[in-house]
């Protein structure tokens, strides 16, 4: 792998006694899609929150280990939990627009960061919602809440909030869980063209949308990282018996 | 098989041994009907008296002029702005105070802090202090430290600020509708879902920002709610203000915060232990609890349909 983005070390998690992640150590390449599976409760998710710091609000969580984001550790004392989040962003199961209208959505980001000026707003609005392939849908009622939107729409939207802080990373955790076919396929399709120039990592209890939209597949058991390597091989044939058995739909 | 069919009893009839529980349970309805009708009666009854009483006294001009002849007459108006004064004055010392205090319990305490648990239990516990302790409090406190200290510091010791007046009245009703305003404050604090505050966060939004930005504004109506219920409250105490600024009687408005002032609820108290002429202050005194009735409820009435709509949306 030429171009190491992500590079973790050792990487262990606590919820107060309980190890929830267990040494976990990989690298995720830049510019390309990596899905994370596994069943409920392997620690995918959890996994995935430790990259933006999203666990730092759970009081009773431990980390070890090194997490490090082109080559600096963000657990380090002297990082700013705030600028990691800024050049991380995330996409949550549950679609959660802000009870705004779909502009003020989209500029909540970069209004945080101080940009008042409105024409850079207009522009960075534009852009993200052309960028999350919404902006014909949407061009003529910025204006309206983003409450009205259909699920599909508000996942899109929250795409589009996360691209205007410019990330250079993407998280999503299961992103379309909640969504029907249709507007599965329309977030499928977005992941791909968004790759160019991000790199994402996507939580998912789909295989067929693992397989779909991933250039390389973590499988994540009990806490552990079992194998992990390109996603057709992981899918054709991986190197664990446990990877074959979940792949293959014997238990999960 | 047919002949069995008929030997067997129906096992759900009505049988002897089942009529004790049956009274029972009968007894247990009655009785809490009754209790019910019981409580309904004797509103109606209160304000059924006081409507009956008042409802001739009560008009536009009763509201609107000054009281005359020794209080036999005339009207209410200056125990009516003095009352709209506290609950302002009050409500300005206690709202601001009351929310950082319930943003600070609901977003920036550890699940587990002492101070948080200490903070809390102050507040339940003040909750429940009589209200002629503030009363007590105040005059203590505000008046005979504060405003004395003032007095003695500033005025050369001629008495100014040490003496009950709207100001210190105002405070002493502040701390005592703390608790409602920071329990509500909490309350709609804690409806604003997980989801969003970790949506701002993930965008790179500072904790405060996040407050600022979303929590704060999806809550202002509970803390308006939580406002409404206090000056209702506020409204219609009369021990806190007892020692601390009621006057019994004056014939001008109040111009400062250090003036005394008249009180709705106070006047009711007044008309009906120290007037001299009780056939002629009689219907005053109905009428004035009419007018402050009036106002606590409608008050309330404004807080309940505010918090439906908050818990609509929550849903």
């Amino acid at each position: 792998m030429r171009d190491i983005k992500i590079q973790v070390n050792d990487l262990s998690l606590y919820y107060g006694e309980k190890k929830a992640l267990k040494e976990i150590s990989m690298q995720i390449p830049a510019n390309k899609v990596t899905a994370l599976i596994g069943p409920s409760g392997c620690g995918k998710s959890t996994f995935l929150r430790c990259i933006n710091r999203m666990n730092d609000l759970i009081p009773s969580v431990k980390i070890t280990g090194e997490m490090l984001v082109e080559g600096v550790d963000i657990y380090d004392k002297n990082v700013d939990v705030v600028n990691i989040r800024k050049k991380i962003g995330m996409v949550f199961q549950k679609s959660n627009p802000f009870p705004k209208s779909i502009y003020e959505n989209v500029a909540y980001g970069p209004r945080i960061n101080g940009l008042k000026d409105k024409t850079q707003l207009d522009e960075i609005v534009e852009t993200s919602l052309r960028q999350a392939a919404i902006w014909d849908e949407f061009k003529d009622r910025l204006d309206d809440s983003a409450l009205g939107l259909s699920g599909g729409q508000q996942q899109r939207l929250c795409i589009a909030r996360t691209l205007a802080v410019s990330p250079d990373i993407i998280l999503m955790d299961e992103p379309a869980s909640a969504l029907d076919p249709i507007s599965t396929s329309k977030i499928e399709e977005l992941v791909h063209q968004l790759k160019e120039n991000y790199t994402i990592i996507i939580v998912t209890h789909n295989m067929q949308q693992a397989a779909r939209t991933s250039d390389h597949t973590a499988f994540f058991y009990m806490g552990e990282l079992i194998e992990m390597g390109k996603t057709n091989a992981i899918f054709t044939k991986p190197e664990k018996k446990q990877t074959e058995d979940y792949i293959t739909g014997r238990f999960g | 098989m047919e002949n069995t069919m008929d030997i067997i009893e129906n096992p759900f009839s009505k049988s002897n041994n089942n009529k004790g529980k049956e009274i029972k349970e009968k007894a247990v309805i009655g009785i809490t009907q009754i209790a019910v009708l019981l409580i309904i009666a004797i509103l109606f009854v209160i304000l059924g008296i006081i409507i009956y009483q008042g409802r001739d006294k009560f008009s536009w001009e009763f509201i609107s002029s000054f009281p005359t002849d020794g209080m036999t007459k005339g009207g209410i108006f200056p125990a009516l702005i003095g009352t709209f004064i506290l609950v302002i004055v009050m409500s300005i010392a206690a709202v601001p105070f009351g929310t950082i205090t319930a943003i600070y319990l609901t977003e920036y305490a550890h699940e587990k802090s002492k101070f948080a648990a200490a903070v809390r239990f102050s507040i339940r516990t003040l909750a429940v202090v009589p209200s002629i302790i503030f009363g007590l409090f105040g005059l203590g406190f505000f008046i005979q430290f504060m405003g004395k200290g003032m007095d003695s510091t500033f005025n050369g010791g001629e008495l100014h600020w040490g003496q009950p007046n709207i100001l210190w009245a105002s405070l002493t009703m502040a701390l005592l509708t703390l608790p409602v305003i920071i329990v509500s404050v909490e309350e709609a604090l804690k409806t604003i879902p997980r989801e969003l505050r970790e949506a701002s966060l993930a965008l790179g939004a500072t904790k405060w920002q996040t407050i600022k930005q979303v929590v704060f504004p999806g809550s202002i109506s509970g803390i308006m709610t939580g406002t409404i219920l206090a000056v209702s409250r506020g409204a219609g105490e009369v021990a806190p203000i007892l020692f601390t600024g009621a006057a019994y009687y004056l014939a001008t408005l109040p111009g400062s915060l250090s003036d005394q002032f008249m009180n709705l609820g106070y006047h009711v108290y007044i008309m009906s232990t120290q007037s001299s002429d009780v056939e002629k202050t009689m219907p005053i005194q109905f009428a004035t609890t009419l007018v402050l009735l009036i106002l606590t409820l409608s008050l309330n009435l404004v807080a309940v349909v505010i918090r439906s709509r908050i818990r609509r949306k929550a849903k």
